[in-house]
């Protein structure tokens, strides 16, 4: 927010004062007096509901007895060293490329220092009641992303070719961290249906969004091309995925597959549902990519022609930039949808952070502890969805200063 | 600059693409056995370990406990299977299962035996191809209201509101019941899911609650004021839960049969996790063949002779589970679920 003033007159003095504001802007009119007062009578009456009940009523003990089984759900006890480790090598990474990617700019700003501020401040506070080694653990996760970016930044204005590997680091730290996870080769092995709570909903939300991007952008090419056959099977399979509903998608994937895979064959319901929601998420970005790939002036793709490049080399450097780059909200709204609509993995029997809410309900310890508890994952997965709305913004931010 | 991005980003979808559908984990892909090529039975001991149908969120049956472990009766029952086959009730993988896809998951192999509240009805049994093992838990539905509302029988509930849980046989059982009691004007206050239930229930939306006495008494331990309110006398239904095998597998069917059986018998003898030991010595010829010390009863049904005393010892008999998961956190009455010899409907047949 930067503003351009001449150097010779003083901007004008800010000179309303906030009585003269709430006059202006809240009481401008009798009928708006009356439409603050009643807002401001509504607000009063659910917040100070929610208030009480918050700090009088709820018991939040019950978050902090389970605090482990929200994140990690059923993962055994004693290998609980293999989420932490994981935690920490995304942190560590996340502090990385946070590094190279600002490498221009400045890069403790204010804004980042309130939000470094307020993550210590709720490592602080998770001691309560998580214990405190827990919040040791996390202040080095914090400390961590700090030594990432700091040495990001360093490698990042050294060697700037390394920000177009990212992706393939962050690949292959995708197959470090599924090896820590899972096990296999030198660790023991933990069932990948094993998996349940915020990892499991993390874990299905981001293969399936990784892997119904390529499929999405395919499609809509597909729906585009000049061959018959290919147009007409794009158009069919995005119609038909279209209209129909995400949740019979799901059961299909889970109780039909069984039937009509080859005896014998048994793939596990984790990738079952990973199936399902990439089908059905690839058919939406299809549309939305054909939205972007429309808004690509012709000319860019006869000009390209003009100069020689193949069909698909326009197609890789002209056109997809373009395209994408225009519709990146609508993909990340596309992608936002999909990591909520985990939670109906719930519905078909997978324990994600939904469904290890309801078993934590059926404990006759907590039972009707339902506020409490929904609250608190609903927290979570507003965390997670901000996150990827404002990643999202500073992508467009950055793809359009480049 | 744009084309590392781009070849970066196709190796990535390769990659994945491969990890994904690959299945590099070796449980990944496991093999079915249809019928033909032998029993369940083998086929379970083959793997090493049960694969367990569970509902996961439903008090006292099946839940996960504070150490992230699942608990319950049903999830007691599964594990004695375990024991039973392997000597160890933590070789089981639990398998939450839904509602609607319970029984595909059973005929398609998914899971060996389904432990998940399933009531035994004759169009499960025959059309759609279930075997029944012996029942573990008689529920019933029942209706609780509030000691205060003068409620003490159905008839009484003309032109009240009962609180029920929309698209059950519950609601169904509500409305058969009240026709037949000759009520004709009440007013069902429908809701999603059993925690809107109760707490419309609380807030005073219905004069009534209506669902399995088991829920019913669980729910009426964590009301604000428990004693104020009072289950009414009726059982509007029968829900017998049980264990659940694919039809047409006779061998698996009675392990699992004789497998619940040892439980209630256990109890019968007196038999429990504490004082097993004691009964090594014991002359009784019916004790003696029951754990395996005389005669070969196991090996008739290709289980280890001494399958009893293996269940016994880790998961103990029929009254301890019931007390570990229902009498003791609900202080819910035995009633049908005692020992025959106490008046309740659990008979065992003889283990000779």
């Amino acid at each position: 927010m930067t503003t351009t003033t001449n150097l010779g007159s003083k901007p004008p003095v800010n000179s309303v004062s906030p009585l003269t504001w709430v006059k202006k802007n809240l009481f401008s009119t009798w009928y708006n007096g009356i439409l603050t007062i009643l807002s401001l009578l509504f607000l009063y009456g659910i917040g100070s509901g929610l208030l009480r009940w918050t700090f009088t009523q709820a018991q939040w003990g019950v978050i902090g007895a389970n605090l482990r089984l929200f994140f990690v759900g059923l993962y055994p006890q004693t290998l609980i060293w293999r989420p932490w480790t994981s935690l920490g090598i995304i942190i560590i990474m996340g502090g990385f490329s946070w590094g190279i990617l600002t490498r221009k700019g400045a890069i403790f700003s204010r804004t980042t220092l309130i939000i470094l501020g307020i993550l210590g401040a709720t490592c602080v506070a998770l001691s309560i009641p998580a214990g405190i080694q827990s919040s040791l653990l996390l202040w080095g996760m914090l400390f961590l992303l700090i030594i990432g970016a700091v040495v990001g930044r360093r490698v990042g204005t050294r060697i700037p070719a390394i920000a177009n590997w990212l992706p393939l680091i962050w690949l292959v730290t995708f197959f470090v961290l599924l090896w820590l996870l899972e096990g296999g080769l030198f660790l023991r092995q933990v069932r990948r249906d094993d998996l349940s709570g915020l990892i499991l909903t993390l874990f299905v939300a981001i293969v399936s969004i990784v892997l119904s991007f390529p499929f999405g952008v395919l499609l809509a090419l597909g729906r585009q091309s000049s061959l018959p056959a290919i147009r007409w099977l794009s158009i069919a399979y995005i119609e038909l995925i279209r209209g129909l509903p995400l949740i019979g998608i799901l059961f299909m994937a889970q109780v039909m597959l069984p039937l009509v895979l080859p005896s014998g064959v048994r793939l596990e319901r984790v990738v079952r549902a990973i199936a399902g929601f990439t089908i059905f998420t690839a058919a939406y970005l299809a549309e939305n990519v054909r939205g972007g790939l429309q808004s690509v002036p012709r000319g860019q793709v006869e000009a390209a022609k003009a100069l020689g490049l193949s069909i698909p080399l326009v197609l890789i450097f002209i056109v997809l930039p373009q395209a994408i780059k225009a519709v990146i909200p609508t993909i990340v709204g596309q992608f936002i949808s999909l990591f909520k609509d985990t939670s109906l993995l719930a519905i078909v029997g997978l324990v994600d952070l939904l469904g290890i809410s309801q078993s934590i309900l059926a404990s006759p310890k907590y039972l009707g502890r339902y506020g409490e508890i929904y609250l608190f994952i609903a927290v979570i997965y507003w965390i997670c969805c901000y996150s990827m709305s404002l990643a999202s913004r500073k992508l467009e931010n950055q793809l359009g200063r480049d | 600059m744009k084309k590392g991005r781009f070849s970066s980003a196709t190796l990535l979808l390769s990659f994945v693409l491969s990890a994904c559908t690959g299945g590099e984990n070796p449980t990944g892909t496991s093999t079915v056995q249809g019928d033909a090529s032998g029993s369940r039975l083998e086929v379970v001991k083959g793997r090493g370990t049960l694969i367990c149908g569970i509902n996961g969120d439903v008090p006292g049956f099946s839940f996960v406990n504070e150490q992230g472990e699942y608990s319950g009766i049903d999830v007691d029952l599964c594990r004695a299977i375990a024991a039973a086959l392997f000597d160890d009730p933590s070789k089981i993988e639990f398998r939450p299962v839904s509602a609607q896809e319970r029984f595909t998951a059973v005929q398609a192999g998914e899971v060996d035996v389904l432990s998940r509240n399933t009531t035994w009805t004759l169009n499960r049994d025959t059309a759609v191809g279930m075997e029944f093992g012996p029942t573990i838990f008689y529920d019933g539905q029942g209706m609780m209201t509030a000691k205060a509302s003068g409620i003490t029988q159905l008839k009484n509930l003309e032109g009240k509101s009962v609180c029920v849980l929309a698209g059950t046989t519950t609601e169904q059982n509500l409305a058969d019941r009240m026709r037949k009691e000759g009520v004709k004007n009440y007013n069902p206050v429908v809701s999603d899911n059993d925690d809107a239930l109760y707490a419309a229930y609380e807030q005073g939306r219905c004069e009534a609650v209506t669902s399995d006495r088991s829920k019913l008494v669980a729910r009426q331990s964590i009301l604000s004021k428990p004693d104020e309110h009072v289950l009414l006398d009726v059982v509007m239904s029968k829900e017998p839960l049980g264990p659940v095998v694919a039809n047409g597998d006779s061998a698996w069917y009675d392990a699992v049969k004789w497998i619940t059986y040892t439980l209630i018998q256990a109890e019968e003898f007196g038999i429990t996790s504490q004082n097993l030991s004691t009964f090594e010595n014991s002359q009784d010829p019916n004790i003696r063949r029951f754990l395996g010390l005389d005669e070969k009863l196991g090996e008739d049904m290709e289980l280890p002779n001494d399958f009893a005393s293996r269940i016994i010892k880790h998961v103990g008999n029929y009254g301890e589970i019931y007390d570990r998961n229902i009498g003791k956190p609900f202080a819910l009455e035995r009633d049908l679920n005692n020992l025959w010899t106490n008046g309740g409907l659990l008979y065992s047949p003889p283990f000779r």
